[in-house]
């Protein structure tokens, strides 16, 4: 389908941005790799009234790496993610999680910051932003906020953004040198929404799990620290061995709901078995 | 508030190099890139089949890199470079691709072919041999409902590999 009329505007500066979007208030909606957002409005399922095309501001872009944080403009594309040296040696979680962002031609057009804005719970990026203790940088007219990763996330496509404020850029910490991830998704094709998806960071001693932050998607309603799941593998020596325990963590996190062609049983299922994936490939990562 | 009239166009004046052309035209705000193509240029090579960002029919390249035409508004190219498969087909940079797909019955009905080939295109340009599995995965944002998937992922990786071959020292 096409989408329904709309205005479009792109801003020459940051500043004017955020002046475009106060004023046209719950009307304006940021543009900025539109792969999500365009989608959506193609099938109709919103109709903004103005478009503001914040895709080409240099205020947006950049990555750097100092004092501990490595920071990434909102506009790093997930191609970047998946290409560039800085997120391949030192987010190699995102780098991974690209590789199931859509395909060639979406991941080339697509935005970090994009992603975590849209909030789609069967996204990769804000599972691992989460799992990652990132922080976000947010500014608008009213100057610059930072929120946790963890605090961003309030609902089914819903953040913590308030109307003219935009994701600047995503500062993570520093994995230390004993942390491993593990990330896994399962899709009826690849590049496809997730049915299930998990994105992990554990600190391993030899083969036991000293601590770890696993976050679901796809069958979540937002991206947030599976806590029981989380809790119930920390201290385990690996290959995991009490399956009944971690089952039953998985139904302390997740209450999916039935979706056509998929019941909620079968995703916690699935959800079961992919933890089990991605956590004992843990001691492989570990040994290697 | 401002009403958003006063903030934003309903048609936008853009300047946009298509196939090596320089081509200026005031659009609607909503038209998206393959309507463009296919409406006011009269390239019909760019297909369209979901509009929703799937199927993969409406691929060009922009800036030299794959992407879908329905999922890029036109005034978004503005001051971009865009090549669609007439413009690749001409200049003889998708011959390899081209006879080999035809001499592996690789395009049944076509309508999938141009996003199949821009695809491969982007995948074989990296210059070196992807696996099978590789080149399937890179295809997977294209879809053929001819099913003829095997006999694409054959072509593809048949000039994949004599273009790895010819650059080997």
């Amino acid at each position: 389908m096409k989408a329904r009329n709309f205005r479009y505007v792109r801003p020459a500066s940051l500043q004017q941005a955020y002046r475009i979007l106060e004023e046209g208030g719950g009307d304006a909606v940021p543009l900025a790799g539109g792969q999500s957002l365009l989608a959506g409005l193609n099938m109709r399922l919103s109709a903004p009234k103005l478009l503001v095309d914040i895709g080409e501001l240099r205020e947006l872009g950049g990555q750097s790496h100092a004092g501990g944080v490595v920071r990434l403009g909102a506009l790093t594309r997930h191609r970047e993610l998946l290409e560039s040296e800085l997120t391949r040696t030192r987010l190699p979680l995102l780098a991974r999680a690209a590789e199931h962002i859509g395909h060639a031609a979406i991941r080339n057009r697509g935005t970090l910051g994009g992603s975590l804005a849209y909030a789609d719970p069967a996204a990769e990026l804000p599972a691992c932003c989460v799992a990652l203790g990132a922080t976000l940088v947010l500014g608008s007219n009213a100057g610059e906020r930072r929120v946790r990763a963890e605090d961003f996330f309030k609902g089914l496509f819903e953040t913590d953004l308030k109307p003219g404020e935009l994701i600047l850029a995503v500062e993570f910490p520093e994995r230390a040198a004993e942390e491993t991830i593990g990330f896994g998704e399962l899709a009826r094709r690849h590049g496809d929404f997730a049915l299930v998806g998990l994105a992990a960071v554990a600190t391993l001693v030899r083969d036991r799990i000293e601590r770890a932050r696993l976050v679901y998607f796809g069958c979540v309603e937002r991206a947030a620290l599976a806590r029981a799941v989380s809790a119930a593998v920390a201290g385990s020596s690996l290959p995991l061995t009490d399956q009944a325990a971690l089952a039953a963590a998985i139904r302390t996190d997740l209450s999916p709901n039935d979706t056509p062609g998929l019941r909620a049983d079968t995703k916690l299922h699935l959800a079961t078995v992919l933890t089990r994936r991605v956590v004992n490939a843990f001691a492989a990562r570990a040994a290697a | 508030m401002k009403a958003v009239d006063a903030l934003g166009e309903a048609e936008i004046e853009i300047e946009v190099t298509i196939n090596g052309r320089t081509v200026r035209r005031r659009v609607k705000a909503r038209q998206h890139l393959a309507d463009f193509l296919r409406q006011e240029l009269e390239l019909t090579g760019t297909h369209l089949g979901c509009e929703h960002g799937v199927c993969g029919a409406c691929t060009v390249l922009i800036d030299g890199r794959t992407a879908r035409g329905c999922l890029t508004l036109a005034a978004q190219v503005s001051g971009r470079t865009v090549e669609t498969i007439e413009g690749l087909a001409e200049s003889g940079r998708l011959e390899e691709l081209q006879r080999e797909f035809i001499a592996r019955n690789a395009a049944q009905c076509g309508f999938c072919s141009s996003g199949m080939l821009l695809t491969a295109y982007e995948l074989v340009a990296r210059g070196r041999k992807p696996s099978r599995a590789e080149i399937r995965q890179y295809l997977s944002g294209n879809m053929c409902r001819c099913t003829g998937y095997h006999a694409i992922v054959d072509a593809v990786e048949a000039v994949a590999a004599r273009q790895a071959e010819g650059e080997r020292p």
